[in-house]
């Protein structure tokens, strides 16, 4: 039963919420609560998996290859522990940090939507299930970002929405190509057709349509254009939401298919995973420094930050693919956190462009180390949490004798720090520029369901780094689950 | 032990606690932190010398092989000695020097966790431990430097050393993992003492550059040494124990920390001397022609440096000695003349060499104390650095392959040294012009106890050096060399060729100051010629170069054209996908067309020819209707295949689409832009590259059946178990209702979003 809870508590909230019509005050009270508790029920999941192993539901009751399986190993576990809990802090955020006008819109509703394609997506054991939650992830996530019906967010949500679409395209078209071949949509099943024919090289054609259907999702290189397009467009509140998950979900999906089905080392994908994950973080790291918008220096840093992930899992091994976990957990965390400051600091000053702010770090050094600890944990400064991400994947890439991949990693993390400290220099330490007058009704006090969560998400990064070793034990353990697809495979397909 | 660490990071958390009545103290209450845990580490001498090891272990990352994992022996203990004592007089200059200032809470806490740093750097026992610290280091180093970052090139210093050093510390983390996978272990104990032969491994040239690259840049080594003078952009005291105990000689420490490890071999005893021997010559050079006088002592630090290094490369008995003494040394003569500099420029106004001068009367203690650091500086007895300056010489002399070279870069080096300091003590504090912007007066005790009683431990230990040997340097050595060694200081060595190398370098240094006047310029002319080169500069421009290549690229990347974006997209998907398709190109494709009855195939060429009317169709109106014959051609096959709730979905939709667009059509304007024939070549190409690769994916896909489709099951059991004989509704509503849910959660969210985009701007 609470294998399903991570669809049925949005859905839950999202009936409650259609029935309150556009009353704020119950909006925000219902959504807030909505979101603690699925974090709640993560937590129960997480639990569970770790005592019980694999959780399995047939959704209807159908038999496994025939109906719908939702299947919760210990990564889809994870996944929903991180993705709701940054969710729900950054829910906190909303409540003050969206405007009315937004909420009485149903904000909530639309988050709620999302974090149940989110939870789908990653409950899903069942790859056209999966489909339909990536629907209704890109839906929700389109209507968020134009919320509010500005210009820019306009344009920024038909590019998101479009090349969003191709990738669902593209992934349908697999799903089609993948159900003529082998005749069943069950991933469990399909893992086991496909370990079980001589023919694997077949399942290549339609899993380059997977790839780039994920890859469109995981905004890797060359297909990340819409980010940047779109995630300074909505309210900041909106895009450390997508930061924490929309990309995020396309790489679980990259993991998924990958530890189910190309199994032992092939060299075509895994050069091609290396290679794109070499392009991706530099790409995303040079376009990144050039910026001088905060939100812009942030969004581009994703994609470079999903080419860690994407080396993590070219680089094949257990212990690689924990670390790419561990780099993807700390990135949702760390991402956020930077993304709410960046939104602290536009509700101080007024702005975003570091070239039209500076002083704030005088006036406000608690604001300064929020920044500080997510900013450094970014650029991977130990003892924070992207340092130890960073350590486990330069680890993994040696072990595996991938030099020259992990050299690049390592001189983008350079830049990455480079950018950061730009963040910080013209944020923070540079004085006002005077020529700007600060608007009057800006120097107001920050509320404080503001301030908590961006204060939470720093201090995760360093509490995150320093029970590293305990999270690695986990992932390793996860990553374990994964390089063993035969367990995935018999918890679904013979219950006890 | 490791407890001292603690002390010192909750010393910062204190230090915001400390209320304001107590202002007044708050430097001398802070000192009391590292005073505590310096006279703790004292009682480790005898220990150490017993025992030479002490360790403690507590599980962190056991799995990952990082562990809280200290070590105390000499060579520890004596930096730890260091960065406590030094730290402690250093609090209590700061607390004075920062009096003006504003925002020294935030001070006091880097200040702080820079020195619980540096002494978990010096204390650790595990490489990744050590790294941590030693980045830790790096961050506070640069909000330290950066404290007054108002100004712009305080903020470009800070960012700078930042950046440097980091990128250092990258390459010898890189080189600590490589190190690991080959030995199997980051414990240091476990690499000095067990019996792995890295230096024999494949992997010894690459571990040994990565890790001397971050040697090299910490302790600002040529050619990273430029951040170094840029740091002095920080406040006095932060130089004072940036320059003395920490920060620079990290690097100093963790090549001795290794040299058990990693020395002994060709490649250690060429490139270390190497890159020494010339930071050495340079950074003494430089510091000649240098008006400020905190940027000539940062110039002398980083000859000091080299020289460090250089011995170390030597990696003999004597040069290890002499390194160790010199490290010693150069702690107590650095820290006391930056804190001396800060002095001299809050009761003057400036630190320009050509304005100073005559503070001899108006401030003579702090004259006392410059001149004892001064002349432990040029080398002169009775001062430690005197009996530092003849081991060194031994070193060089006796160093084995490059004595001469060493030698003869040694002797000039210090000469130049000798030089600098009698140029410093004449121009500030002798000479009788004076042209500051303040009345010079003698400065309050706050501002010469700790630089006097660092200067008169630099005297003591010159007259008394044994002891030193004994507890320190022995102890030190022995872990160093990893053999059981005897340490016997002298301050006298007798008349040998080491006392005329010795007098030399002071004749020298007095004859060149005599000439000064002919030679600064000189010297100066030739900076402008020769090396003129900033290498500041350099990385800046460096850095705008690739912030221009970026904001290039990004203007390639990212332009903003969203059918740009949409044609690169759709050229990846068919490059990829052909490169698929070529490489499962063997595969066989029976084309079974001909199988097919003759009006399924007559429907196929009508909806062919209507996809290409619509191509090529120059009225709007036509090409929609076209399009929507297309669609009504696919619906009928559909209804051949018998799926007739397909056909009629598709029946509506295709009828919906054609409608809406009609509506649209009569909005928009008359006479539309007509692409291009080239665009319309290239757009023909893409389509039929993604159009060619999606058939051929679906022809293979035809040709293989791995198994028996699961829609039997739906057949068999639809009516017995679901309760309807209409298939697809049976699995719509149950089989895979779940999806159903998830789409009409679509169709929900879509509508709402729609009255969302429409109203909100109405309310």
């Amino acid at each position: 039963m609470i294998t399903a809870l991570p669809i049925l508590i949005p859905l839950m909230v999202v009936i409650l919420l259609l029935m309150v019509g556009r009353k704020v005050y119950w909006l925000k009270l219902i959504g807030i609560s909505g979101a603690f508790l699925l974090f709640l029920a993560s937590l129960l999941i997480f639990y569970t998996v770790r005592q019980e192993g694999i959780l399995v539901s047939q959704a209807g009751g159908w038999p496994a290859p025939y109906g719908i399986t939702l299947v919760i190993d210990l990564l889809s576990a994870l996944m929903l522990l991180i993705s709701s809990f940054t969710a729900f802090l950054v829910g906190v955020y909303a409540l003050k940090g969206i405007d009315e006008k937004r909420h009485r819109f149903r904000f909530f509703l639309f988050f709620h939507t999302l974090m149940m394609g989110v939870g789908g997506a990653f409950i899903a054991g069942d790859i056209f299930n999966m489909y339909v939650w990536f629907e209704v992830m890109v839906m929700s996530s389109f209507v968020l970002i134009t919320l509010g019906s500005e210009k820019q967010q306009l344009e920024g949500g038909i590019k998101y929405v479009t090349m969003n679409l191709m990738g669902s395209f593209l992934f349908l078209a697999g799903i089609g190509l993948i159900y003529g071949k082998t005749g069943t949509l069950n991933l469990a099943d399909l893992s086991m057709t496909v370990r079980e024919s001589d023919q694997t090289f077949l399942m290549n054609s339609s899993f380059i349509l997977f790839f780039m259907g994920f890859g469109i999702k995981a905004a890797i290189f060359p297909f990340f254009f819409w980010l940047p397009s779109s995630y300074h467009t909505p309210p900041v509140t909106i895009t450390a939401l997508f930061a924490a998950l929309l990309t995020k979900v396309g790489v679980y999906g990259m993991i998924r298919f990958f530890t189910l089905y190309i199994t032992d080392i092939n060299p075509f994908w895994q050069n091609l995973l290396l290679v794109l994950a070499a392009l991706t973080m530099v790409i995303g790291v040079l376009t990144a420094a050039s910026q001088y918008d905060i939100r812009r220096i942030l969004s581009f840093h994703i994609i470079s930050q999903i080419g860690y992930m994407i080396m993590g899992l070219g680089f094949y091994s257990a212990f690689a693919l924990a670390a790419a976990l561990f780099f993807m957990m700390h990135n949702i965390l760390a991402k956020t956190g930077a993304f709410l400051v960046g939104g602290l600091i536009q509700e101080k000053t007024g702005s975003f462009q570091l070239k039209s702010i500076g002083g704030l770090f005088k006036e406000h050094p608690w604001l300064g180390l929020f920044f500080f600890l997510p900013a450094m944990a970014l650029a991977g400064v130990p003892p924070l949490s992207g340092f130890f991400g960073k350590f486990f994947l330069i680890k993994g890439g040696f072990e595996g004798q991938h030099f020259l991949t992990t050299a690049i990693a390592i001189w983008v993390s350079i830049v990455t720090m480079f950018s950061m400290i730009k963040i910080w220099n013209e944020a923070y330490w540079k004085p006002a520029p005077k020529d700007l007058h600060q608007p009057a009704s800006h120097p107001l006090r920050l509320k404080r369901t503001m301030i908590v969560p961006v204060a939470v998400l720093g201090f995760s990064t360093l509490l995150f780094g320093l029970s590293a070793g305990w999270f690695m034990e986990v992932l390793q353990e996860a990553a374990q689950v994964l390089k063993q697809p035969e367990l995935y495979i018999e918890a679904v397909l013979k219950p006890v | 032990m490791e407890w001292t660490l603690l002390i010192l990071f909750i010393a910062a958390g204190i230090s915001l606690m400390i209320p304001s009545r107590l202002k007044n103290l708050k430097g001398w209450i802070l000192s009391l932190f590292p005073f505590g845990v310096f006279v703790y580490l004292l009682t480790f001498i005898p220990v150490i010398d017993e025992q030479w090891l002490i360790e403690r272990s507590r599980p962190w990352m056991a799995d990952l092989g990082l562990n809280l994992h200290f070590m105390l022996d000499g060579l520890s203990l004596t930096f730890a000695l260091l960065i406590t004592g030094i730290g402690t007089f250093i609090l209590i200059y700061a607390h004075e020097y920062m009096r003006y200032y504003s925002h020294t809470k935030r001070f006091y806490v880097y200040l702080l966790v820079f020195m619980g740093s540096m002494l978990g750097l010096v204390l650790s026992a595990n490489l990744i431990l050590l790294f941590i610290f030693w980045e830790l280091t790096g961050i506070s180093s640069f909000l330290l430097i950066g404290f007054k970052h108002h100004q712009e090139n305080v903020r470009t210093s800070a960012i700078q050393a930042l950046l440097v050093t980091t990128f250092g510390g990258l390459m010898m983390l890189a080189g600590f993992v490589l190190l690991g996978l080959a030995s199997g272990t980051y414990s240091l104990p476990e690499l000095i003492i067990g019996d792995i032969k890295i230096t024999q491994h494949g992997w010894y040239l690459p571990i040994l550059i990565l890790i001397l690259g971050g040697a090299f840049s910490k302790s600002a080594q040529f050619p990273f040494h430029f951040w170094l003078p840029g740091a002095m952009q920080a406040p006095s005291p932060v130089s004072a124990f940036l320059h003395s105990a920490t920060m620079v000689k990290a690097g100093i420490y963790l090549l001795a920390r290794l040299n058990p490890v990693l020395a002994g071999t060709a490649e250690w005893q060429t490139i270390i001397p190497l890159v020494g021997g010339s930071t050495m010559l340079i950074g003494a050079y430089l510091a000649l022609t240098q008006k400020d006088l905190k940027a000539i002592l940062a110039y002398t630090t980083i000859s000091a440096l080299g020289m460090l290094m250089l011995l170390i490369g030597i990696d003999t008995e004597l040069a290890i000695k002499g390194a160790l003494i010199y490290l010693i040394v150069h702690a107590l003569y650095k820290g006391t003349l930056f804190m001396i500099a800060g002095s001299v420029e809050k009761q003057t106004g400036t630190r320009d060499i050509d304005l100073l001068g005559n503070l001899a009367y108006k401030m003579p203690i702090t004259t006392a104390v410059a001149l004892l650091a001064l002349l432990s500086m040029a080398g002169l007895p009775p001062m430690l650095g005197y009996v530092g300056k003849e081991i060194i010489y031994e070193a060089k002399i006796q160093a084995p392959h490059i004595a001469g070279f060493v030698t003869f870069f040694g002797v000039v080096s210090n000469i130049f040294m000798v030089w600098v300091s009698i140029f410093i003590a004449y121009r500030v504090f002798f000479r009788r012009q004076y042209h500051g912007f303040k009345t010079p007066k003698e400065t309050s005790h706050h501002f010469w106890i700790g630089p006097g009683i660092l200067a008169l431990v630099g005297l003591i230990l010159g007259l008394f050096p044994h002891q030193l040997g004994e507890y320190l340097i022995q102890p030190a050595m022995n872990v160093i060399r990893a053999e059981s060694l005897k340490v016997d200081l002298k301050l006298w060595h007798g008349f040998n060729q080491v006392f005329m190398l010795s007098l030399l370098t002071v004749i020298g240094g007095v004859v060149l100051f005599m000439l000064r006047k002919q030679i600064i310029p000189f010297f100066r002319k030739v900076n402008k010629k020769f090396f003129d080169v900033r290498f500041s500069d350099l990385f800046t421009r460096f850095l705008d170069g690739i912030m221009l290549f970026a904001r290039h690229n990004t203007r390639i990347m990212q332009h903003g054209y969203q059918r740009i974006y949409l044609m690169v997209l759709f050229l990846s998907v068919a490059f990829l996908g052909w490169y698929q398709l070529i490489d499962t190109r063997f595969w066989t494709i029976g084309l079974s067309v001909g199988h097919l009855p003759p009006y399924v195939t007559l429907i196929g060429a009508i909806i062919v020819i209507a996809t290409l009317f619509t191509l090529f169709s120059r009225s709007r109106m036509a090409a929609i209707i076209s399009m929507g014959v297309v669609g009504y051609g696919i619906a009928i096959i559909y209804l051949i295949y018998s799926a007739i709730d397909l056909a009629i979905t598709q029946l509506l939709v295709e009828t919906l689409t054609v409608a809406i667009f009609v509506l649209v059509i009569f909005k928009l304007p008359r006479f539309a832009k007509l692409s291009s024939r080239a665009s319309k070549i290239r757009d023909g190409i893409i389509a039929l590259l993604v159009g060619g690769f999606m058939t051929g994916m679906a022809l293979k896909a035809r040709n293989l059946e791995l198994q028996h489709p699961i829609s039997d099951y739906f057949l068999n059991h639809g009516l017995s178990e679901g309760f309807g004989s209409n298939i697809v509704n049976v699995i719509l509503v149950d089989f895979r209702a779940l999806d159903t849910l998830g789409e009409v959660t679509v169709l929900l969210i879509a509508t709402l979003g729609v009255v969302a985009l429409l109203k909100i701007d109405k309310s």
